[in-house]
């Protein structure tokens, strides 16, 4: 069964106090996460969660079935987005997933995506 | 040890889930003051019931109560409310609202950076909590457009009043909006949206020309 999709206030976030986050993490800081990683990157399993894995890398394998953001990653494992992108670093070294990179706006954007983003706004 | 791990079986309602080919994503934020609408906006349009996602940060702060002001690092943990809307089976938008102490705002780096630009949501009872971010977003070259929440108990103020009391730039949209509503937050996004065509299409030519020739 899948539980409630709906993570509740900060509150209710588990403890994630320094120390479990380092614990998740193996200590890794920045240095364990991939810069091209940010909210918006889609990430999408290539295989199936292994019984031996950390729990926090089978869940994502699992919501990760279906493309989903880190963004929505974080909101669900109750993670602050960098331990999240560490454990998606990590994945992503065994090839257990793949990342679809977001679009990064630099300056001006391409207008044909701007238009394609405005078609499906109107659309609702 | 591993106790934990059933009850990890989390994430998204298989309705809830983006189709196989969603490849690319793309953002808007949605800026605004404590209790100004912000995530009544993203709740109104969003495809999925807004979730919070939030980070940890470190801040420097020179400690008050050391009278040689040393610096001192402090871990706050910082929430942003999110929603969602696919605009086709490839194409999926995020709508993020800025956490309400605005010294968050542009500490979170990668927040404003790679988004499409950015809704100013204000509330004309509170304009000049507007000041700082429309300054800041100005200075990051975030293209952004004001957008005037109204609230049933705030004064009717013409847009062109709240233009200038914030000093907008003319090229600068400014709308009305009314958060609760999912026909006006579209709106709103889609007013963002022509001002980010008309941005691009100005500017677009020598580009366009680049790219022909590649």
């Amino acid at each position: 069964m899948t539980p409630s999709p709906i993570n509740g206030p900060p509150s209710d976030w588990e403890q994630s106090g320094p120390e479990r986050l380092y614990v998740l993490t193996g200590g890794r800081g920045a240095s364990g996460r991939r810069a091209d990683i940010d909210l918006i990157t889609l990430v999408v399993a290539r295989a199936a969660p292994r019984p031996e894995m950390q729990p926090e890398h089978a869940s994502i394998l699992r919501m990760c079935h279906w493309p989903l953001s880190m963004a929505e990653i974080s909101a669900y494992l109750k993670l602050p987005f960098s331990v999240v992108a560490v454990l998606v670093s990590d994945l992503l070294s065994e090839s257990l997933v793949e990342v679809r990179a977001s679009v990064r706006m630099d300056g001006i954007g391409d207008p044909e995506l701007l238009k394609a983003v405005m078609n499906g706004l109107q659309r609702l | 040890m591993d106790s934990r791990g059933s009850e990890l079986t989390v994430g998204p309602a298989r309705e809830d889930a983006l189709p196989a080919s969603a490849a690319t994503a793309v953002k808007i934020v949605v800026v605004g003051g404590f209790g100004v609408g912000k995530t009544t906006l993203v709740g109104s349009i969003s495809e999925i019931r807004p979730l919070t996602t939030e980070e940890t940060m470190t801040e420097v702060s020179v400690g008050v109560d050391d009278v040689r002001g040393v610096e001192r690092k402090d871990a706050t943990t910082v929430a942003m409310d999110f929603g969602r809307i696919s605009i086709n089976d490839q194409l999926v938008l995020y709508l993020f609202g800025t956490p309400g102490q605005q010294r968050f705002w542009f500490l979170w780096t990668g927040l404003f950076e790679g988004s499409l630009g950015a809704v100013v949501l204000v509330d004309t009872r509170r304009l000049e909590a507007s000041f700082d971010v429309l300054g800041r977003l100005e200075s990051g070259g975030v293209p952004f457009i004001v957008a005037v929440n109204v609230f049933p108990d705030a004064p009717n103020h013409p847009l062109d009043e709240v233009r200038a009391a914030l000093d907008l730039p003319a090229d600068v949209p400014i709308v009305a909006c009314d958060a609760r509503s999912r026909a006006s937050s579209r709106d709103t996004l889609l007013a963002l949206m022509r001002y980010l065509y008309r941005l691009s299409t100005q500017s677009a030519a020598p580009v366009a020309a680049s790219a022909a020739t590649e």
